[in-house]
């Protein structure tokens, strides 16, 4: 059994992790990056609009503190936010220092320019590649600091002790498949770990999202005891391609281009779904629209709209939106300057995650995380565009530096289980959580009741580690050895029920039939197999055990979605349609509780450095 | 399709569980139930499986895709298989490898991520040329589709090289910002728009190694930089924020005996590049600030 050991382990090299490995090493510990995809490869590269940072005269910290409190639907934490607004600049212009291609003004100073819900044209960017150059920009400092990097390696869980209490438990480090080989690989960190394994989106069956957004991180912390926070919260982007989920800007929409459906009516104005605006209503208003347009008959092929914009006329298509020429040819196969594009709403962004404090620490000792797969939180009930590139960098060199000190530094926000301020309870038609106890099964689909001696709790860190990896081990084993059924099946049926149930309109009978289906994929999970045989680059088991990860995070953020009985941000509920300010001003935990999911609540923070935030009407 | 050999069906015909204390905590017929409900569903799935294979009517693809797989017998010898696919409008040879290996055989082997030419993971050689998976439509191409692993290296398995030489080639030129003197934490240091114009097309690259696989030099001498490392090179060297001295290493490492010399100006990388890359003109350029650059030490 090969063990690696260093001082700070970081799984995942998107943003956040590139971003945490550096300021652990400025901290001088001895870094690691483990990652399932070479660092280039991460979905931050997607990324296009930009990251919001208060650079000019005439905008603050404040104000962009302000707008994105309103944005989240003040279910944003202040500590978060203030802390994100205050260090945006500074980190951005990090990123300036280390090279980073920003568009320019003719001063030669960094553009910014206007978004959506911002008072001020503050998002910088870099053309329509925002994401690619500051994810190239970070993996450069990396290969200059020589920062070692496992790639292609694939974590499959974490090993932390066996406390009752999550916040007792010690995270060691975590156990790896090395994909080109098969190996399962131990790596213990003698400082710290932190999750950066970003989003969620392949719950879904349509989304922006990469292939490997499959929420490891988040899914792992969550059976290590770590809370899952606001999972419920997840913000679909109206303008997608349907045969890939690739996203067509709001530029469009910006510069004129129109919706319509079947009957050839536009509907945003004449079916009223925004009067006043129209095509130009904000994210959810529209992706709302498009569906209920779907479901009632009038999409197309029963799937999608139309998005037109050859009225705008080539010259200024060509001028103004030419990559999304190129975009909807190439992965839609359609030439916009001859015919509408389609259109689709999309899983965009998981506002929810991993309960973090400002400083990116869980409640378990050791275990941090940073970037989409955290919730510290920032984004609230809704995020703002520009706002998840920041969210990166700010906190990912905030968990890198406290992981390297190993410290519990004093922080505003609480976590784990003693931040409780409510019980929740919903009523649920089956029992969440693991389903059956069977040696056998649960060591196959990676469970925590695997009867392997007794509980480690004042372990030194080797053995916990060595522990974790036997499990992962036997886990390997069991799944190539027996026959079953092929992940991709339990996958195909668990987006599909998200997409059906747990998407941009929700209702309670619906989210019901949602828990049963997890429920169904869990039981046949029990059965999940691999039929590759070989150790060599074995992709079917690392998206047999992604699909396992998937279901409990699907679980989670259903029972948040059928807990919170208000209308709020991106949330929609049919029966209850207004934001319900004197109950739900509290964000939902899930608790994993070995294998029985618990939901409870704990207080939003809306006081912040200097003042508190008053709830005002979202409205723009 | 399968490519699941018979010995290993054999293996795992009800074998023992190795763990005894984990059978031991069920008991025998609860296990002979759990057993006889698994071999029910699996064969209802894989009758639905059957109806679906069938049903696939109307407009087919059909790929012939590269396979080898070093430690799986059958895959030793590098073959093709076949696999027809249901076609819909937009499709792309990524979605069709996705079917495929989703429907008939989850040893399908290919790396991909992003689906939109963003994280560089799935440049394939596609009836004959280098290009990304996700980005080349069905319906640009001529049936059947062949779609292969890059030439030029060594195959792990199926369609997925060994990348290691590629990364090296990058790593060689140094390939980060070495700016000298940044100004305070706040402020940015300045670049014309001009200049960053001129670096704009260079730093588009996503690292896919389509280039270097297309290119004959590269194949034939393992030391050449190669067009993508050349062309990260020339995205500092011509970025006015780094200084001169830093552009003057930066040129000695780019003229040494296996930088852009070897470049024979046949624009095959430029051809394939998939972010539409100018990089033989890159090379190019590079040539020239050389010679310049010689003549004013001279
Ligand atoms: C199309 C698109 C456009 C966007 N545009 C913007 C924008 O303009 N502005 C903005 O602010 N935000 C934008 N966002 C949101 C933002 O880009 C993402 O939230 C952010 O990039 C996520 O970064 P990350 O570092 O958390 O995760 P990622 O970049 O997704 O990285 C995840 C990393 O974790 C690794 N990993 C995952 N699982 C494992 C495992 N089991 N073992 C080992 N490694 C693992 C992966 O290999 C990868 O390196 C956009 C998102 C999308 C999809
Ligand atoms: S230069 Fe073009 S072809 Fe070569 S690696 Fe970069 S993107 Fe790929
Ligand atoms: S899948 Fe990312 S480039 Fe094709």
């Amino acid at each position: 059994m090969a063990i690696h050991e260093h001082d700070v382990i970081v799984v995942g090299a998107g943003g956040a992790g590139l971003r945490a490995a550096i300021a652990a090493q400025e901290e001088g510990a001895d870094v690691a990056l483990v990652s399932k995809l070479h660092p280039v490869r991460s979905h931050t590269g997607a990324a296009e609009g930009g990251i919001n940072a208060a650079l000019r005269e005439g905008d603050s910290w404040e104000d962009h503190a302000y707008d994105t409190m309103k944005g989240s639907d003040y279910l944003g934490d202040a500590p978060a936010i203030e802390t994100l607004c205050q260090d945006s600049p500074r980190e951005t212009m990090q990123l300036e220092h280390w090279g980073m291609a920003f568009s320019r003004d003719d001063d030669g100073r960094v553009s910014q320019r206007p978004f959506g819900g911002l008072s001020f044209p503050r998002t910088t960017y870099a053309g329509a590649e925002t994401g690619h150059h500051l994810l190239h920009t970070m993996y450069q400092q990396v290969i200059k600091r020589g920062i070692r990097v496992y790639d292609e390696h694939y974590v499959m869980n974490l090993a932390v002790t066996d406390h009752d209490d999550p916040e007792d438990r010690q995270c060691y480090g975590c156990v790896a498949y090395d994909i080109k080989t098969g190996d399962v690989n131990g790596f213990t960190a003698n400082d710290g770990v932190v999750i950066a394994t970003g989003g969620t989106g392949q719950m879904y069956d349509h989304t922006t999202n990469a292939v490997a957004n499959t929420g490891d991180g988040a899914a792992m912390a969550y059976r290590a005891g770590a809370p899952l926070e606001d999972m419920e919260f997840v913000q679909f982007h109206p303008t997608t391609l349907p045969s890939t989920g690739v996203l067509i800007t709001e530029g469009v929409r910006g510069e004129g281009g129109i919706l319509y459906n079947t009957e050839g009516e536009r509907f945003m104005f004449e079916r009223g779904y925004a009067n006043n605006v129209g095509e130009l209503a904000s994210r959810d208003v529209v992706a709302r629209a498009e569906l209920t347009e779907i479901n009632e008959g009038r999409g197309f092929e029963d799937d999608h709209v139309l998005l037109d914009m050859r009225h705008l006329g080539e010259e200024r298509i060509t001028d103004r939106l030419e990559n999304i020429i190129h975009l909807s040819k190439d992965f839609e196969g359609v030439d916009p300057l001859e015919e509408p594009m389609r259109v689709k709403p999309g899983q965009h962004y998981e506002m929810g995650g991993i309960e973090t404090d400002e400083n990116g620490a869980t409640c378990i000792d050791g275990l941090y995380a940073a970037g989409e797969c955290a919730c510290v939180s920032v984004h609230g009930a809704n995020r703002l565009g520009g706002n998840a590139l920041p969210e990166l960098i700010v906190f990912g060199a905030r968990a890198g530096r406290h992981a390297a000190r190993r410290d519990r530094a004093e922080a505003r926000i609480e976590t784990g289980p003693s931040a409780k301020s409510e019980d929740g309870s919903i009523d649920t038609p089956v029992t969440p959580g693991e389903v059956g106890a069977t040696g056998e099964d649960v060591v196959a689909d990676g469970g925590s009741r695997a009867a392997d001696g007794g509980a480690l709790l004042d372990a030194p860190a080797g053995e916990v580690v060595e522990r974790a990896v036997e499990r992962e081990r036997a886990r390997v084993e069991r799944l190539m050895e027996r026959e079953g059924v092929n992940h991709a099946e339990i996958r195909g049926d668990l987006q599909k029920s998200m997409t059906d149930h747990v998407n941009v309109f929700r209702q309670e009978e619906g989210l019901k039939q949602a828990l049963e289906d997890i429920h169904e994929c869990r039981e046949r999970y029990r059965d999940v197999a691999v039929s590759d045989p070989s150790r060599t680059y074995n992709t079917d088991i690392i998206q047999t055990i992604e699909t396992r990860n998937l279901i409990d995070l699907a679980e989670a953020l259903t029972m948040g979605a059928l807990a919170r009985t208000e209308f709020r941000g991106a949330h929609w509920r049919k029966e209850h349609q207004e934001r319900k300010d004197d109950e739900w001003i509290k964000h939902t935990i899930v608790q994993w509780n070995g294998g029985r999911p618990e939901l409870y609540y704990k207080p939003v923070i809306l006081e912040g450095e200097e003042k508190t935030y008053e709830p005002k009407v979202r409205s723009y | 399709m399968s490519t699941q050999i018979t010995e290993r069906e054999e293996e795992s015909t009800e074998s023992e569980p190795e763990t005894e204390t984990e059978a031991g905590a069920e008991t025998a017929p609860a296990r002979q139930r759990r057993m006889d409900e698994k071999r029910r569903r699996a064969a209802d799935r894989e009758t639905e499986r059957e109806r679906e294979r069938a049903g696939i009517e109307g407009d087919t693809r059909t790929l012939k895709v590269f396979r080898y797989d070093p430690e799986v017998e059958g895959k030793e010898e590098p073959r093709f298989d076949e696999f027809t696919v249901p076609y819909r409008k937009g499709m792309t040879v990524l979605d069709a490898l996705i079917y495929a290996r989703d429907h008939y055989d989850s040893s399908l082997t290919f790396r991909h991520s992003c689906r939109q030419a963003i994280c560089g993971s799935d440049a394939f050689f596609i009836n004959g040329s280098q290009r990304l998976g996700c980005k080349t439509q069905l319906s640009d191409l001529s049936n059947p589709v062949r779609v292969e692993p890059l030439p030029h290296q060594e195959v792990v398995k199926d369609l997925v090289v060994d990348m290691q030489h590629f990364y090296d080639q990058m790593d060689a030129v140094e390939p980060y910002f070495q700016g000298d003197d940044v100004p305070g934490e706040l402020e940015e240091q300045r670049q014309s728009r001009e200049n960053r114009e001129k670096i704009k097309m260079s730093t588009r690259c996503i690292w896919c190694g389509a280039c270097m696989s297309s290119c004959n030099i590269a194949a034939g001498n393992n030391d050449y930089l190669g067009p993508a490392a050349i062309n990260k090179a020339y995205q500092f060297a011509m970025d006015e924020r780094e200084g001169e001295a830093v552009k003057q290493e930066r040129l000695e490492i780019l003229e040494q005996e296996q930088g852009v010399w070897r470049c024979q100006t046949q624009f095959s990388c430029t051809e394939v590049c998939p972010k539409d890359i100018p990089l033989t003109e890159h090379i190019q350029e590079l040539k020239r600030e050389a010679v310049k650059n010689n003549l004013k030490f001279w």
